[in-house]
């Protein structure tokens, strides 16, 4: 197959699927074709409709591909009736929502201890939006129930896989004119992290500058 | 979106502060204080007049904003009292675990703000919306059940109940969340389970109910789905409850 049908195959593929589709399930479709050539027809389409002032582009999210709309265009989409645009979530959901993200697998309490309130309920609200979800319980007293983030969560946030969260800040950022007592600076060289394996995003903390 | 805030007082929100730790930060900020170094007994100060202007105006206090306001003390009596000199002097610095959680808030509130940012310009990217194919399209179509066609589940259910029963008296507390839990369990072990199986009639109306409306609660939460397989146009299959994948297996202890 030419480099010119493969892409314009995965072009109409991406168009119809809605939902980011991964390069594998691209090879499968097209009945075997190699990843390499799926990826570079990948990249022209997306050169392609990024230089050319499209109102179309095609972002990595989620694990995939996936042809989407540009922001720039949001304006006119919205005129479309049957479009659902999202509530913004609410800043304590925000916190909430991050701190999932970076400590999963994470129980409520630990989520309540970093924000310092209850959470019972923006836990809920992020339930009831799909963006986290239990994944399982805790193996200690009381067995509470922990939470991670969901594939609807990376779509809701662009986000191609947990290890592009953007790395968070680091503890011990010291002002340079300010001079600390030398006992308070003992604040952490690294922070626990969770008991489970998680995603790469926990070692690219703090540890690195 | 609204957040029912469970809290125990009504949250109305002075300059939207949350929790003491996003007060604090505020105080810190608004004083340029070296969060390395705070001054506990201006903080302290700061804090208390605070908390007594939210309660002059009558806002409850959450039960957290008063903790916060007893550690501050307890930090503030902690520098104040003489050093005990011998060899065991504790070198930590009373205000190092405060200062441990409000570093660690704020990294958490600035990731948040970057959330923030992405969401605004992600809500403004479309895709193709198909019309929704269910995965399972090879599957029996399955219809998601209306609130009223699980109360007249339930009341074929009730009718099961022996009528000694009915009039039990039970001394059992009874609770919601109980059954929650029951339900998540169970559910967390077993992919579907027939809705008929759920209830005992030998259990009574009281806790049948309860169990129900704990069901209503997981189904909400998006936890459980109750469907109905219709075989043909005329014949439906029984009612199931299913997992959802936002239920996760439960996790092999280690």
């Amino acid at each position: 197959m030419e480099e010119i049908e493969l892409r314009a195959a995965i072009e109409g593929l991406l168009f119809v699927s809605g939902e980011p589709i991964s390069v594998e399930r691209l090879s499968e479709v097209m009945e075997g074709v190699g990843r390499d050539r799926v990826l570079a027809a990948l990249a022209d389409l997306e050169v392609g409709y990024r230089q050319a002032d499209r109102g179309l582009q095609i972002v990595q999210v989620s694990g995939g591909y996936q042809m989407v709309t540009r922001p720039e265009i949001a304006p006119w989409i919205k005129r479309l009736e049957r479009i659902r645009v999202a509530t913004r979530l609410s800043k304590p959901g925000l916190e909430a929502l991050a701190i999932v993200a970076y400590r999963q697998p994470v129980t409520r309490p630990e989520i309540e201890e970093i924000r310092g309130v209850d959470c019972a309920g923006v836990l809920r609200t992020l339930l009831d939006r799909r963006l986290v979800k239990i994944v399982g319980r805790k193996e200690i007293a009381g067995r509470p129930m922990m939470y991670g983030t969901t594939r609807d969560f990376l779509q809701y946030f662009g986000l191609p896989d947990l290890s592009a969260l953007p790395t968070l800040k680091e503890l011990s950022e010291i002002p340079t004119e300010v001079e600390m007592s030398p006992e308070v600076v003992q604040v952490e060289e690294g922070l626990p992290g969770p008991e489970a394996a998680v995603d790469p995003v926990e070692q690219a903390g703090p540890e690195h500058a | 979106m609204e957040e029912t805030d469970q809290s125990n007082s009504y949250q109305v929100k002075l300059e939207g502060f949350e929790g003491p730790l996003e007060l604090l930060l505020h105080l810190i900020k608004e004083n340029r204080i070296n969060i390395y170094d705070i001054p506990i007994a201006l903080i302290t100060r700061q804090y208390l007049a605070y908390l007594d202007l939210m309660q002059s105006l009558n806002l409850a206090l959450a039960g957290e904003f008063l903790v916060m306001a007893a550690t501050l003390l307890l930090i503030k009596s902690r520098t104040l009292l003489p050093q005990v000199s011998s060899e065991e002097i504790d070198p930590e610095d009373p205000r190092h675990d405060l200062v441990r959680r409000l570093l660690e808030y704020r990294r958490f509130r600035d990731a948040a703000d970057e959330f923030e940012a992405r969401e605004a310009i992600w809500r403004d990217i479309f895709r193709h919306q198909a019309p929704q194919e269910e995965e399972n399209a090879n599957e029996v179509y399955l219809v998601d059940l209306n609130p009223f066609d699980l109360l007249t589940a339930l009341q074929k259910v009730l009718e099961r109940v022996p009528k000694e029963k009915d009039m039990l008296i039970t001394t059992e507390v009874l609770s919601v969340k109980d059954k929650i839990q029951f339900l998540l369990d169970r559910f967390s072990q077993e992919e579907s389970l027939e809705f008929d199986l759920l209830f005992s009639p030998k259990e009574g109306r009281a806790i049948i109910i309860v169990t129900f409306l704990a069901l209503l609660e997981v189904v909400r939460l998006g936890l459980l789905r109750v469907v109905q397989p219709s075989l043909s146009e005329e014949e439906e299959g029984t009612i199931i409850i299913l997992r959802t994948e936002n239920l996760g297996t439960t996790v092999a202890s280690e």
